[in-house]
């Protein structure tokens, strides 16, 4: 469904669907991990059917997490390489906080903080797969030592994924009309030219 | 089971203190080494009490059998052929959980409950809330928690808490027919190792002594060794154990750290949205744009 011809499509639905199954077995795994984490997040248990039940579904989320995940870096990898436009964005990123945008460096279909976080995510659902399987007891038997590895690894990944995710989220919420390309695909002109302004010129061939 | 006797002192993934007003004897075994013949019927005891069944194995060319901990044999003896100054020992260490002061399994466990340690000093776990993570596998300094593969809880000694609990020694000790196992107050226990100690010393073991680390707090089952300061020659009895420092790291004050970054990421988030407002694209640049780009 179309709301405006006008408007630019930034998402496929393929690459929405992709994007959802990671967010939500994200979330998933997010709170059932939190959860064994720390006794202050335990009552999260009581969303899994049992303590057990939390326990026995946490990796399979993260499973599930990773799986799609892989489908979504071999969608989006070649549009969030780092450039040097990009280094430059980064390094003026307190204007963008503050709110004082309009002299940001011209970005293309992601700015330098979005690709970044993108290659952080990578890196971090490797580390929190590799170690996430030497923890695995139902399934793995590795050495009690990898293993204390893994749940020092596993915790302190998850921990900045959260915050990671936190700012994915916010930043969603804060740069208004964003989110909706993430569910129906599309972004109006004005979006795309405001925040995007190379991309814009690409997928329009506006010169402006 | 909880024993009014037996008030609970520790109690895993609980961050609020355990009772304290009652005042509790500190017990412990003591295992001899040097009075031990091997003859497992301290491991029988121990199934015939706990009602367990571990399935008949295989021999696996040695005495050892079973020749691992499972969860369904809590202690086994483990025969080591030591070769020292030309003379042959038969070095037989009854191994299973040591019920550390400070226990590395309950201080991994995230189960509330899952894990307790009494004011005698038992460390015991709850089936019944362990969630089968094996997280306490992780934290033990001793090798000793064991994760069943019929339901996926962990499983270990208990030191017959239910016997403690009434006044009873734990079925290890009342059936060893040699007398190397010992039960009582952990001061009485430190008192007869001394003698045991002086009594080794006096026959050619210079370097007897007693098996109570300090670095897990010391221990509620404690061993007489002909050679205190070659622990590893038992069966790999570790030097100088104590929880290792990757579980502390894991388990210590990272996590509310952890805990206190995210909130403050949610808190500034809410913060830079009071004071910033959203980033929002004026109506005239939308209209601007609309009109120069719609189609007529």
């Amino acid at each position: 469904m179309r709301r405006d011809p006008n408007d630019l499509d930034r998402y496929t639905a393929s690459e929405r669907v992709t994007h959802w199954i990671v967010g939500i077995s994200f979330i998933l795994a997010g709170l059932s991990g939190l959860a064994l984490f720390h006794p202050a997040f335990w009552p999260f248990t009581m969303l899994f059917g049992s303590s057990t039940w939390t326990r026995i579904l946490h990796p399979w989320f993260g499973v599930v997490m990773a799986v799609v995940f892989l489908l979504m870096v071999l969608q989006f990898w070649k549009l969030n390489t780092m450039g040097k436009v990009d280094w430059q964005w980064l390094g003026r990123i307190r204007e963008m906080v503050s709110g004082d945008d309009q002299n940001m460096p011209e970005q293309g279909k992601y700015n330098g903080g979005q690709k970044l976080l993108f290659w952080l995510l990578v890196l971090g659902t490797v580390l929190l797969f590799v170690s996430g399987i030497a923890l695995w007891r139902a399934w793995f038997h590795f050495p009690v030592e990898q293993v204390r590895w893994a749940a020092v690894v596993h915790a302190a990944t998850a921990a900045v994924m959260i915050g990671l995710i936190m700012l994915h989220v916010y930043a969603s919420i804060w740069v208004r009309s964003t989110i909706r390309a993430m569910w129906y695909g599309t972004v109006t002109r004005a979006w795309a030219r405001q925040h995007h302004r190379a991309w814009y010129r690409q997928v329009t061939g506006i010169d402006k | 089971m909880v024993w009014q006797s037996l008030d609970i002192r520790r109690r895993s993934a609980t961050t609020t203190p355990m009772p304290q007003a009652r005042e509790s004897t500190e017990v412990a075994k003591l295992i001899d080494i040097s009075q031990c013949i091997g003859c497992k019927a301290c491991q029988v005891a121990c199934m015939e009490w706990n009602d367990l069944r571990q399935e008949v194995g295989y021999c696996v060319g040695v005495y050892d059998n079973p020749p691992d901990l499972t969860a369904k044999a809590w202690t086994v003896m483990r025969f080591t052929e030591l070769e020292n100054d030309g003379r042959l020992e038969w070095l037989i260490r009854k191994d299973g959980c040591m019920h550390c002061q400070d226990p590395g399994c309950l201080k991994a466990c995230p189960a509330p409950g899952a894990i307790v340690q009494y004011a005698n000093g038992i460390v015991e776990f709850h089936q019944e809330h362990c969630i089968g993570c094996g997280y306490c596998l992780t934290g033990c300094p001793f090798n000793i928690p064991r994760l069943s593969d019929q339901d996926h809880k962990a499983y270990k000694c208990s030191l017959c808490s239910d016997r403690v609990a009434v006044g009873q020694v734990p079925a290890c000790i009342k059936t060893c027919p040699t007398g190397a196992l010992h039960f009582g107050s952990k001061e009485d226990m430190k008192e007869h190792a001394e003698q045991r100690i002086a009594d080794l010393k006096s026959r050619g073991f210079t370097n007897a002594g007693l098996y109570d680390p300090p670095g897990v707090g010391g221990t509620h089952v404690m061993y007489v060794l002909q050679h205190a300061d070659r622990p590893e020659w038992y069966a790999g009895l570790p030097q100088d154990p104590a929880i290792n420092p990757l579980v502390e790291v894991w388990k210590g004050w990272t996590k509310p750290l952890a805990i206190g970054v995210m909130a403050a990421g949610v808190l500034a988030s809410l913060i830079h949205y009071v004071m910033k407002g959203p980033n929002e694209i004026s109506k005239e640049t939308e209209k601007e744009v609309e009109n120069e780009t719609r189609p007529e």
